[in-house]
Protein backbone atom coordinates (compact mmCIF):
# COMPACT_ATOMS: atom_id res chain seq x y z
CA UNK A 1 0.00 0.00 0.00
CA UNK A 2 1.40 3.28 -0.69
CA UNK A 3 0.56 6.35 1.60
CA UNK A 4 0.17 9.76 -0.26
CA UNK A 5 2.84 12.27 0.71
CA UNK A 6 1.45 15.26 2.43
CA UNK A 7 1.48 18.47 0.05
CA UNK A 8 2.98 20.40 3.38
CA UNK A 9 5.91 17.55 3.48
CA UNK A 10 6.53 18.39 -0.45
CA UNK A 11 6.38 21.92 -0.41
CA UNK A 12 9.10 21.94 2.62
CA UNK A 13 11.16 19.75 0.68
CA UNK A 14 10.94 22.38 -2.42
CA UNK A 15 11.81 25.08 0.01
CA UNK A 16 14.53 23.98 1.70
CA UNK A 17 16.22 22.85 -1.21
CA UNK A 18 15.22 26.10 -2.65
CA UNK A 19 17.39 27.96 0.17
CA UNK A 20 20.06 25.99 -0.35
CA UNK A 21 20.27 26.78 -4.48
CA UNK A 22 19.73 30.72 -3.75
CA UNK A 23 22.15 31.03 -0.71
CA UNK A 24 24.56 29.83 -3.35
CA UNK A 25 23.61 31.45 -6.27
CA UNK A 26 23.39 34.55 -4.96
CA UNK A 27 27.15 34.61 -3.22
CA UNK A 28 28.31 34.42 -6.49
CA UNK A 29 27.04 38.04 -7.55
CA UNK A 30 29.33 40.05 -7.82
CA UNK A 31 29.13 43.17 -5.32
CA UNK A 32 29.14 45.88 -7.94
CA UNK A 33 25.92 44.28 -8.89
CA UNK A 34 24.22 44.37 -6.18
CA UNK A 35 22.06 47.05 -6.29
CA UNK A 36 20.27 45.46 -9.96
CA UNK A 37 20.15 42.11 -8.00
CA UNK A 38 17.65 44.03 -5.55
CA UNK A 39 15.43 45.18 -8.34
CA UNK A 40 15.69 41.57 -10.25
CA UNK A 41 14.45 40.16 -6.97
CA UNK A 42 12.08 42.51 -6.52
CA UNK A 43 10.72 41.77 -10.36
CA UNK A 44 10.69 38.08 -8.99
CA UNK A 45 9.21 38.38 -6.16
CA UNK A 46 6.37 39.48 -7.93
CA UNK A 47 5.63 35.97 -8.98
CA UNK A 48 3.22 36.62 -6.27
CA UNK A 49 0.93 37.35 -9.43
CA UNK A 50 0.39 33.86 -9.86
CA UNK A 51 -1.06 33.40 -6.40
CA UNK A 52 -3.10 36.31 -7.00
CA UNK A 53 -4.31 35.31 -10.94
CA UNK A 54 -5.57 31.96 -9.07
CA UNK A 55 -7.24 34.20 -5.93
CA UNK A 56 -8.92 36.29 -8.87
CA UNK A 57 -9.79 33.01 -11.07
CA UNK A 58 -13.13 31.57 -10.19
CA UNK A 59 -15.96 32.76 -12.72
CA UNK A 60 -18.39 33.88 -9.65
CA UNK A 61 -17.09 37.89 -8.79
CA UNK A 62 -17.54 37.97 -5.10
CA UNK A 63 -15.08 39.50 -2.56
CA UNK A 64 -12.22 36.84 -3.02
CA UNK A 65 -12.17 37.43 -6.42
CA UNK A 66 -11.86 41.61 -6.36
CA UNK A 67 -8.97 41.16 -3.68
CA UNK A 68 -7.14 38.74 -6.23
CA UNK A 69 -7.67 40.99 -8.92
CA UNK A 70 -5.83 44.02 -7.01
CA UNK A 71 -3.62 41.90 -5.49
CA UNK A 72 -2.41 41.19 -9.86
CA UNK A 73 -2.32 45.14 -10.25
CA UNK A 74 -0.31 45.32 -7.01
CA UNK A 75 2.00 42.33 -8.23
CA UNK A 76 2.16 43.40 -11.76
CA UNK A 77 3.47 46.97 -10.87
CA UNK A 78 6.64 44.76 -9.47
CA UNK A 79 6.85 42.76 -12.45
CA UNK A 80 7.12 45.01 -15.07
CA UNK A 81 8.88 47.61 -12.34
CA UNK A 82 11.56 45.23 -11.52
CA UNK A 83 12.69 43.84 -14.80
CA UNK A 84 12.52 46.92 -16.38
CA UNK A 85 14.53 49.45 -13.95
CA UNK A 86 16.94 46.34 -13.74
CA UNK A 87 17.42 46.70 -17.54
CA UNK A 88 17.73 50.15 -17.51
CA UNK A 89 20.62 49.88 -14.64
CA UNK A 90 22.59 46.75 -16.55
CA UNK A 91 22.86 49.00 -19.75
CA UNK A 92 24.56 51.59 -17.82
CA UNK A 93 27.21 48.55 -17.43
CA UNK A 94 27.92 47.81 -20.66
CA UNK A 95 31.34 48.30 -21.82
CA UNK A 96 31.88 51.74 -23.32
CA UNK A 97 33.13 51.35 -26.55
CA UNK A 98 36.45 53.65 -27.15
CA UNK B 1 -3.96 22.82 -19.58
CA UNK B 2 -3.36 19.78 -17.60
CA UNK B 3 -2.35 20.29 -14.04
CA UNK B 4 0.84 18.09 -14.37
CA UNK B 5 1.93 20.92 -17.67
CA UNK B 6 1.20 23.92 -15.23
CA UNK B 7 3.36 22.77 -12.81
CA UNK B 8 6.10 21.24 -15.57
CA UNK B 9 5.69 24.97 -16.80
CA UNK B 10 6.31 26.38 -13.41
CA UNK B 11 9.10 24.51 -13.51
CA UNK B 12 11.09 26.37 -16.95
CA UNK B 13 9.95 29.29 -15.29
CA UNK B 14 11.78 28.22 -11.91
CA UNK B 15 14.96 27.43 -13.56
CA UNK B 16 14.94 30.46 -15.35
CA UNK B 17 14.70 32.29 -12.26
CA UNK B 18 17.85 31.02 -11.23
CA UNK B 19 19.60 31.98 -14.17
CA UNK B 20 18.60 35.34 -14.11
CA UNK B 21 20.28 35.45 -10.97
CA UNK B 22 23.20 33.77 -11.57
CA UNK B 23 23.72 35.92 -14.47
CA UNK B 24 24.25 38.67 -11.59
CA UNK B 25 27.76 37.17 -11.18
CA UNK B 26 29.32 39.36 -14.12
CA UNK B 27 28.07 42.38 -15.79
CA UNK B 28 28.71 40.76 -19.25
CA UNK B 29 26.15 38.28 -18.83
CA UNK B 30 24.00 40.27 -16.37
CA UNK B 31 21.53 41.54 -19.14
CA UNK B 32 20.97 38.45 -20.87
CA UNK B 33 20.44 36.90 -17.37
CA UNK B 34 17.49 39.85 -16.93
CA UNK B 35 15.84 38.29 -20.14
CA UNK B 36 15.34 34.91 -18.52
CA UNK B 37 14.26 36.57 -15.63
CA UNK B 38 11.84 37.82 -18.08
CA UNK B 39 10.65 35.17 -20.17
CA UNK B 40 10.39 33.08 -17.10
CA UNK B 41 8.04 35.58 -15.72
CA UNK B 42 5.68 34.82 -19.14
CA UNK B 43 5.73 31.80 -18.82
CA UNK B 44 4.64 31.54 -15.38
CA UNK B 45 1.96 34.53 -15.47
CA UNK B 46 0.73 32.81 -19.27
CA UNK B 47 0.53 29.49 -17.62
CA UNK B 48 -1.44 30.73 -15.08
CA UNK B 49 -3.94 32.26 -17.16
CA UNK B 50 -4.93 29.29 -18.67
CA UNK B 51 -6.19 27.70 -15.72
CA UNK B 52 -8.11 30.36 -14.90
CA UNK B 53 -11.60 31.41 -15.97
CA UNK B 54 -11.71 35.80 -15.64
CA UNK B 55 -8.44 35.87 -18.12
CA UNK B 56 -10.07 39.11 -19.33
CA UNK B 57 -10.19 40.89 -16.11
CA UNK B 58 -6.61 39.68 -14.98
CA UNK B 59 -5.03 40.71 -18.45
CA UNK B 60 -6.83 44.38 -17.37
CA UNK B 61 -5.35 44.54 -14.36
CA UNK B 62 -1.45 43.03 -15.47
CA UNK B 63 -1.85 45.90 -18.30
CA UNK B 64 -3.05 48.98 -15.69
CA UNK B 65 -0.65 47.71 -12.64
CA UNK B 66 2.49 47.06 -15.76
CA UNK B 67 2.01 50.17 -17.05
CA UNK B 68 2.25 51.95 -13.93
CA UNK B 69 5.48 50.05 -12.66
CA UNK B 70 6.93 50.90 -16.82
CA UNK B 71 6.33 54.45 -16.48
CA UNK B 72 7.99 54.43 -13.04
CA UNK B 73 10.73 52.25 -14.06
CA UNK B 74 11.75 54.44 -17.07
CA UNK B 75 11.45 57.80 -15.28
CA UNK B 76 13.11 56.93 -11.63
CA UNK B 77 15.97 58.91 -10.45
CA UNK B 78 19.27 56.32 -9.38
CA UNK B 79 19.56 58.24 -6.47
CA UNK B 80 16.45 57.43 -5.53
CA UNK B 81 16.28 53.57 -6.38
CA UNK B 82 16.49 52.71 -3.03
CA UNK B 83 13.15 54.55 -2.37
CA UNK B 84 11.98 52.40 -5.08
CA UNK B 85 12.68 49.32 -3.90
CA UNK B 86 11.48 50.08 -0.47
CA UNK B 87 8.20 50.52 -2.05
CA UNK B 88 8.34 47.71 -4.17
CA UNK B 89 8.69 45.68 -0.85
CA UNK B 90 5.53 46.63 0.39
CA UNK B 91 3.18 46.03 -2.59
CA UNK B 92 4.76 42.26 -2.35
CA UNK B 93 3.75 42.45 1.39
CA UNK B 94 0.50 43.94 0.85
CA UNK B 95 -0.73 41.30 -2.27
CA UNK B 96 0.24 38.54 -0.20
CA UNK B 97 -2.33 40.16 2.44
CA UNK B 98 -4.63 40.36 -0.14
CA UNK B 99 -4.30 37.01 -1.81
CA UNK B 100 -4.68 35.49 1.85
CA UNK B 101 -7.61 37.58 2.54
CA UNK B 102 -8.99 36.17 -0.80
CA UNK B 103 -8.29 32.30 -0.19
CA UNK B 104 -9.61 32.68 3.47
CA UNK B 105 -12.84 34.16 1.70
CA UNK B 106 -13.16 31.50 -0.58
CA UNK B 107 -12.64 28.94 1.85
CA UNK B 108 -15.33 29.84 3.96
CA UNK B 109 -17.92 30.04 1.02
CA UNK B 110 -16.50 25.73 -0.45
CA UNK B 111 -13.49 23.85 0.50
CA UNK B 112 -13.03 24.04 4.29
CA UNK B 113 -9.07 24.56 4.84
CA UNK B 114 -6.58 21.62 6.95
CA UNK B 115 -5.30 23.03 9.98
CA UNK B 116 -1.90 23.05 8.12
CA UNK B 117 -3.68 25.21 5.85
CA UNK B 118 -5.13 27.94 8.28
CA UNK B 119 -1.40 28.31 9.82
CA UNK B 120 -0.14 29.14 6.48
CA UNK B 121 -2.13 31.62 5.73
CA UNK B 122 -1.92 32.95 9.21
CA UNK B 123 2.11 33.01 8.72
CA UNK B 124 1.81 34.10 4.95
CA UNK B 125 -0.54 37.09 5.61
CA UNK B 126 1.59 38.47 9.23
CA UNK B 127 4.85 37.94 7.03
CA UNK B 128 3.02 39.98 4.21
CA UNK B 129 1.59 42.75 6.96
CA UNK B 130 5.06 43.23 8.55
CA UNK B 131 6.76 43.40 5.27
CA UNK B 132 3.72 46.04 4.06
CA UNK B 133 4.04 48.27 6.60
CA UNK B 134 7.79 48.14 7.49
CA UNK B 135 8.63 49.03 3.77
CA UNK B 136 6.12 52.12 4.12
CA UNK B 137 8.12 53.30 6.54
CA UNK B 138 11.60 52.60 4.89
CA UNK B 139 10.03 54.55 1.81
CA UNK B 140 9.14 57.31 4.15
CA UNK B 141 12.39 57.09 6.07
CA UNK B 142 14.69 56.83 2.68
CA UNK B 143 12.73 59.43 0.95
CA UNK B 144 12.84 61.85 3.85
CA UNK B 145 8.81 62.10 3.81
CA UNK B 146 9.24 60.92 7.31
CA UNK B 147 12.63 62.40 8.90
CA UNK B 148 15.49 60.55 9.52
CA UNK B 149 15.46 60.61 12.81
CA UNK B 150 14.81 57.27 14.76
CA UNK B 151 10.97 57.21 16.68
CA UNK B 152 11.86 55.47 20.37
CA UNK B 153 9.75 55.26 23.65
CA UNK B 154 10.59 53.61 26.73
CA UNK B 155 9.59 49.74 26.81
CA UNK B 156 9.30 49.92 23.06
CA UNK B 157 10.43 46.48 23.10
CA UNK B 158 8.58 45.44 25.31
CA UNK B 159 5.23 46.64 23.38
CA UNK B 160 6.58 45.06 20.16
CA UNK B 161 7.47 41.43 22.00
CA UNK B 162 3.71 41.82 23.85
CA UNK B 163 1.86 42.59 20.66
CA UNK B 164 3.89 39.79 18.66
CA UNK B 165 2.66 37.33 21.23
CA UNK B 166 -0.79 38.35 21.44
CA UNK B 167 -0.85 38.34 17.53
CA UNK B 168 0.89 34.98 17.54
CA UNK B 169 -2.14 33.98 20.11
CA UNK B 170 -4.75 34.99 17.73
CA UNK B 171 -2.72 33.27 14.74
CA UNK B 172 -2.90 30.10 16.86
CA UNK B 173 -6.89 31.10 17.68
CA UNK B 174 -7.29 31.29 13.72
CA UNK B 175 -5.38 28.32 13.04
CA UNK B 176 -7.97 25.78 15.93
CA UNK B 177 -11.16 27.71 14.72
CA UNK B 178 -10.94 29.69 11.52
CA UNK B 179 -13.10 32.96 11.58
CA UNK B 180 -12.27 36.48 10.87
CA UNK B 181 -12.20 37.65 14.01
CA UNK B 182 -8.91 36.35 15.08
CA UNK B 183 -7.97 36.49 11.27
CA UNK B 184 -8.37 40.34 10.97
CA UNK B 185 -7.19 41.19 14.65
CA UNK B 186 -3.92 38.87 14.22
CA UNK B 187 -3.45 41.23 10.75
CA UNK B 188 -3.74 44.72 12.13
CA UNK B 189 -1.53 43.49 14.86
CA UNK B 190 1.27 42.54 12.23
CA UNK B 191 0.24 45.84 10.30
CA UNK B 192 1.28 47.97 13.76
CA UNK B 193 4.21 45.46 13.99
CA UNK B 194 5.80 46.31 11.05
CA UNK B 195 5.59 50.42 11.77
CA UNK B 196 6.89 49.84 15.21
CA UNK B 197 9.57 47.91 13.95
CA UNK B 198 11.17 50.10 11.15
CA UNK B 199 10.32 53.62 13.13
CA UNK B 200 13.21 53.21 15.40
CA UNK B 201 15.61 52.61 13.20
CA UNK B 202 17.52 55.57 12.15
CA UNK B 203 18.50 56.28 8.46
CA UNK B 204 22.48 55.20 8.72
CA UNK B 205 21.27 51.30 9.15
CA UNK B 206 18.96 52.28 6.01
CA UNK B 207 21.07 49.42 4.15
CA UNK B 208 20.59 46.80 6.64
CA UNK B 209 16.97 47.65 6.66
CA UNK B 210 16.17 48.13 2.80
CA UNK B 211 18.00 44.11 2.29
CA UNK B 212 16.08 42.78 5.38
CA UNK B 213 12.77 44.15 3.67
CA UNK B 214 14.29 42.35 0.24
CA UNK B 215 14.67 39.14 2.29
CA UNK B 216 10.52 39.49 3.72
CA UNK B 217 8.97 40.22 0.74
CA UNK B 218 10.73 36.92 -0.91
CA UNK B 219 9.37 34.86 2.25
CA UNK B 220 5.37 36.55 2.29
CA UNK B 221 5.64 35.31 -1.49
CA UNK B 222 6.76 31.55 -0.66
CA UNK B 223 4.49 31.75 2.72
CA UNK B 224 1.30 32.05 -0.27
CA UNK B 225 2.83 29.22 -2.09
CA UNK B 226 2.84 26.87 0.95
CA UNK B 227 -1.12 27.99 1.57
CA UNK B 228 -1.55 27.58 -2.32
CA UNK B 229 0.35 24.49 -2.61
CA UNK B 230 2.00 25.86 -4.95
CA UNK B 231 5.81 25.18 -5.75
CA UNK B 232 6.29 27.84 -8.03
CA UNK B 233 5.99 30.48 -5.49
CA UNK B 234 7.57 28.69 -3.07
CA UNK B 235 10.57 28.79 -4.99
CA UNK B 236 10.71 31.98 -6.47
CA UNK B 237 10.15 33.11 -2.92
CA UNK B 238 12.78 30.82 -0.93
CA UNK B 239 15.53 32.36 -3.99
CA UNK B 240 14.39 36.18 -3.10
CA UNK B 241 14.42 35.26 0.48
CA UNK B 242 17.50 34.12 0.66
CA UNK B 243 19.41 36.93 -1.34
CA UNK B 244 17.60 39.39 0.44
CA UNK B 245 19.62 37.71 3.97
CA UNK B 246 22.82 37.68 1.87
CA UNK B 247 22.53 41.04 1.65
CA UNK B 248 21.77 42.34 5.04
CA UNK B 249 24.47 40.19 6.48
CA UNK B 250 26.79 41.50 4.02
CA UNK B 251 25.78 44.87 5.27
CA UNK B 252 25.84 44.27 8.37
CA UNK B 253 29.09 43.39 8.44
CA UNK B 254 30.39 46.38 6.15
CA UNK B 255 29.32 48.48 9.11
CA UNK B 256 30.56 46.22 11.63
CA UNK B 257 27.32 45.64 13.35
CA UNK B 258 25.09 43.00 14.83
CA UNK B 259 22.24 42.33 12.72
CA UNK B 260 20.03 41.90 16.09
CA UNK B 261 21.17 45.34 16.83
CA UNK B 262 20.44 46.93 13.85
CA UNK B 263 16.74 45.83 14.31
CA UNK B 264 16.15 46.46 17.52
CA UNK B 265 17.32 50.24 16.95
CA UNK B 266 20.16 52.41 18.08
CA UNK B 267 23.55 54.01 16.29
CA UNK B 268 21.93 55.05 12.86
CA UNK B 269 20.16 58.04 14.46
CA UNK B 270 23.01 59.41 16.11
CA UNK B 271 22.35 58.16 19.50
CA UNK B 272 24.86 59.32 21.87
CA UNK B 273 27.37 58.68 19.42
CA UNK B 274 28.64 62.18 19.47
CA UNK B 275 32.44 61.41 20.84
CA UNK B 276 34.10 64.23 22.12
CA UNK B 277 36.14 65.49 19.12
CA UNK B 278 39.29 64.43 20.05
CA UNK B 279 41.04 65.43 23.18
CA UNK B 280 40.53 69.24 23.33
CA UNK B 281 43.91 69.81 21.39
CA UNK B 282 43.54 71.88 18.47
CA UNK B 283 45.18 69.90 15.92
CA UNK B 284 46.12 71.15 12.58
CA UNK B 285 45.53 70.31 8.96
CA UNK B 286 47.08 71.74 5.67
CA UNK B 287 44.55 72.96 3.31
CA UNK B 288 44.68 73.87 -0.36
CA UNK B 289 43.14 74.46 -3.68
CA UNK B 290 42.03 72.56 -6.21
CA UNK B 291 44.68 73.82 -8.41
CA UNK B 292 46.60 71.99 -5.82
CA UNK B 293 44.82 68.94 -6.05
CA UNK B 294 45.43 68.92 -10.04
CA UNK B 295 48.67 69.61 -9.64
CA UNK B 296 48.94 66.93 -7.63
CA UNK B 297 47.10 64.56 -9.12
CA UNK B 298 48.43 65.58 -13.26
CA UNK B 299 52.37 64.42 -11.66
CA UNK B 300 51.16 61.40 -10.02
CA UNK B 301 51.49 57.68 -11.86
CA UNK B 302 48.66 56.35 -9.91
CA UNK B 303 45.51 57.96 -8.51
CA UNK B 304 42.23 56.29 -6.43
CA UNK B 305 39.04 57.79 -6.07
CA UNK B 306 37.16 57.56 -3.17
CA UNK B 307 33.48 58.59 -3.54
CA UNK B 308 31.09 58.15 -1.02
CA UNK B 309 27.33 59.41 -1.06
CA UNK B 310 28.20 62.90 -0.93
CA UNK B 311 29.67 62.94 -4.51
CA UNK B 312 26.47 61.83 -5.71
CA UNK B 313 24.45 64.59 -3.03
CA UNK B 314 26.23 67.05 -4.99
CA UNK B 315 25.39 65.51 -8.76
CA UNK B 316 29.64 65.96 -9.20
CA UNK B 317 29.17 62.05 -10.63
CA UNK B 318 29.75 63.62 -14.64
CA UNK B 319 32.33 66.02 -13.61
CA UNK B 320 34.13 62.85 -11.44
CA UNK B 321 34.19 61.29 -14.98
CA UNK B 322 35.21 63.87 -17.16
CA UNK B 323 38.21 64.42 -14.57
CA UNK B 324 39.29 60.67 -14.36
CA UNK B 325 38.89 60.48 -18.38
CA UNK B 326 41.68 63.58 -18.24
CA UNK B 327 44.16 61.89 -15.82
CA UNK B 328 43.28 58.38 -17.95
CA UNK B 329 44.57 60.20 -20.94
CA UNK B 330 47.68 61.75 -19.39
CA UNK B 331 48.75 57.98 -18.80
CA UNK B 332 47.98 58.14 -14.69
CA UNK B 333 46.62 54.94 -13.91
CA UNK B 334 42.75 56.15 -11.94
CA UNK B 335 40.40 53.69 -10.35
CA UNK B 336 37.56 54.15 -7.90
CA UNK B 337 37.64 52.38 -4.59
CA UNK B 338 33.99 51.42 -3.22
CA UNK B 339 33.08 50.54 0.13
CA UNK B 340 30.23 48.28 0.30
CA UNK B 341 27.91 51.55 2.28
CA UNK B 342 29.56 53.66 0.32
CA UNK B 343 25.75 54.78 -0.93
CA UNK B 344 22.51 54.12 0.53
CA UNK B 345 21.70 50.31 -0.31
CA UNK B 346 24.11 47.26 -1.54
CA UNK B 347 25.80 48.53 -4.81
CA UNK B 348 24.39 51.76 -5.24
CA UNK B 349 27.77 53.44 -6.02
CA UNK B 350 28.54 51.45 -8.45
CA UNK B 351 24.93 52.09 -9.96
CA UNK B 352 26.03 55.56 -9.61
CA UNK B 353 28.99 55.92 -11.46
CA UNK B 354 28.05 53.43 -14.10
CA UNK B 355 25.05 56.23 -14.84
CA UNK B 356 28.06 58.78 -15.16
CA UNK B 357 29.63 56.32 -17.80
CA UNK B 358 32.71 55.40 -15.49
CA UNK B 359 33.85 52.17 -17.12
CA UNK B 360 33.10 49.17 -14.63
CA UNK B 361 36.83 47.99 -15.11
CA UNK B 362 38.16 50.48 -12.91
CA UNK B 363 35.28 50.34 -10.60
CA UNK B 364 37.05 48.48 -7.32
CA UNK B 365 35.56 46.73 -4.82
CA UNK B 366 37.28 47.14 -0.72
CA UNK B 367 38.87 43.84 -0.31
CA UNK B 368 40.71 43.82 -3.95
CA UNK B 369 41.95 47.40 -3.65
CA UNK B 370 42.96 47.58 -0.32
CA UNK B 371 46.38 46.27 -0.30
CA UNK B 372 47.10 48.51 -3.53
CA UNK B 373 46.91 51.76 -1.45
CA UNK B 374 50.34 51.26 -0.21
CA UNK B 375 51.61 52.07 -3.81
CA UNK B 376 49.29 54.12 -4.89
CA UNK B 377 50.84 58.02 -5.31
CA UNK B 378 47.56 60.25 -4.61
CA UNK B 379 43.93 59.28 -3.29
CA UNK B 380 40.98 61.64 -3.60
CA UNK B 381 38.91 61.20 -1.00
CA UNK B 382 35.45 63.08 -2.03
CA UNK B 383 32.23 62.88 -0.36
CA UNK B 384 33.74 60.04 1.87
CA UNK B 385 34.25 60.46 5.40
CA UNK B 386 33.45 57.54 7.90
CA UNK B 387 34.42 54.88 5.86
CA UNK B 388 38.29 55.85 5.28
CA UNK B 389 38.39 56.68 8.86
CA UNK B 390 41.98 55.18 10.23
CA UNK B 391 40.56 54.98 14.13
CA UNK B 392 38.62 51.90 12.91
CA UNK B 393 41.39 49.73 12.98
CA UNK B 394 43.53 51.81 15.82
CA UNK B 395 41.48 52.77 18.55
CA UNK B 396 39.36 50.31 20.18
CA UNK B 397 37.67 53.37 21.74
CA UNK B 398 36.01 54.54 19.20
CA UNK B 399 32.51 53.68 17.91
CA UNK B 400 33.24 52.32 14.69
CA UNK B 401 36.49 49.93 15.80
CA UNK B 402 36.01 47.41 13.80
CA UNK B 403 34.58 48.39 10.75
CA UNK B 404 36.46 47.58 7.48
CA UNK B 405 37.83 50.71 6.17
CA UNK B 406 39.32 51.41 2.57
CA UNK B 407 43.11 52.38 3.82
CA UNK B 408 43.45 55.44 2.02
CA UNK B 409 45.59 56.33 4.81
CA UNK B 410 48.92 54.47 3.75
CA UNK B 411 48.95 56.18 0.28
CA UNK B 412 51.65 59.01 -0.53
CA UNK B 413 49.32 61.51 -1.11
CA UNK B 414 45.13 62.21 0.62
CA UNK B 415 43.58 64.58 -0.78
CA UNK B 416 39.78 65.17 0.67
CA UNK B 417 37.36 67.11 -0.76
CA UNK B 418 34.49 68.25 1.89
CA UNK B 419 32.72 71.21 2.65
CA UNK B 420 34.30 71.87 6.25
CA UNK B 421 35.65 70.13 9.08
CA UNK B 422 32.00 68.57 10.54
CA UNK B 423 32.16 65.22 11.26
CA UNK B 424 30.30 62.25 9.10
CA UNK B 425 27.33 60.09 9.71
CA UNK B 426 28.89 58.59 13.00
CA UNK B 427 29.68 62.02 14.58
CA UNK B 428 33.58 61.22 14.36
CA UNK B 429 36.77 63.64 14.23
CA UNK B 430 38.90 61.98 11.60
CA UNK B 431 42.68 60.81 11.85
CA UNK B 432 43.31 60.92 8.37
CA UNK B 433 42.38 64.99 7.91
CA UNK B 434 45.29 65.54 10.31
CA UNK B 435 48.38 63.34 8.59
CA UNK B 436 51.18 65.54 7.50
CA UNK B 437 50.71 63.83 3.83
CA UNK B 438 46.40 64.91 4.10
CA UNK B 439 45.49 67.81 2.40
CA UNK B 440 41.83 69.24 2.65
CA UNK B 441 40.51 70.63 0.23
CA UNK B 442 37.31 72.83 1.30
CA UNK B 443 34.33 73.43 -1.19
CA UNK B 444 31.07 71.95 -2.76
CA UNK B 445 31.75 68.43 -4.56
CA UNK B 446 31.07 69.23 -7.90
CA UNK B 447 32.66 73.36 -8.05
CA UNK B 448 35.97 71.34 -6.50
CA UNK B 449 36.42 68.36 -9.21
CA UNK B 450 35.35 70.89 -11.78
CA UNK B 451 38.02 73.66 -11.01
CA UNK B 452 40.50 70.58 -11.09
CA UNK B 453 39.16 70.05 -14.70
CA UNK B 454 40.22 73.48 -15.83
CA UNK B 455 43.39 73.33 -14.13
CA UNK B 456 44.16 69.77 -15.47
CA UNK B 457 43.15 71.85 -19.19
CA UNK B 458 45.93 74.33 -18.33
Amino acid sequence: MHELVDPLVTNLTVFVLSIVVGYHVVWNVTPALHTPLMAVTNAISGIIIVGAMLAAGPVQLNLGTVLGFVAVALAAINVFGGFLVTQRMLDMFKKKGK
Amino acid sequence: MSANSVSLAYLVAALLFILALKGLSSPVSARRGNVFGMVGMAIAVITTMTITDNWVYISLAIIVGGAVGAVVARRIQMTAMPELVAAMHSLVGLAAVLIAMSSFYIAQHGVALHLSNRIELFIGTFIGAITFTGSIVAFGKLSGKLGNKPLRFAGQHWVNLALGLVMIGFGIAFSISPGWTPFLIMTVIALALGFLLIMPIGGADMPVVVSMLNSYSGWAAAGIGFTLNNNMLIIAGSLVGSSGAILSYIMCKAMNRAFLNVILGGFGGGEGAVAEAGDGVQKTYRSGSAEDAAFMMGNADSVIIVPGYGLAVARAQHAINEMSKMLTEKGIKVRYAIHPVAGRMPGHMNVLLAEAEVPYDQVVEMDEINNEFADTDVVLVIGANDVVNPAAKTDPNSPIYGMPILEAHKARTVLIVKRSMAAGYAGLDNDLFYLDKSMMVFGDAKKVVEDIIKSLQH
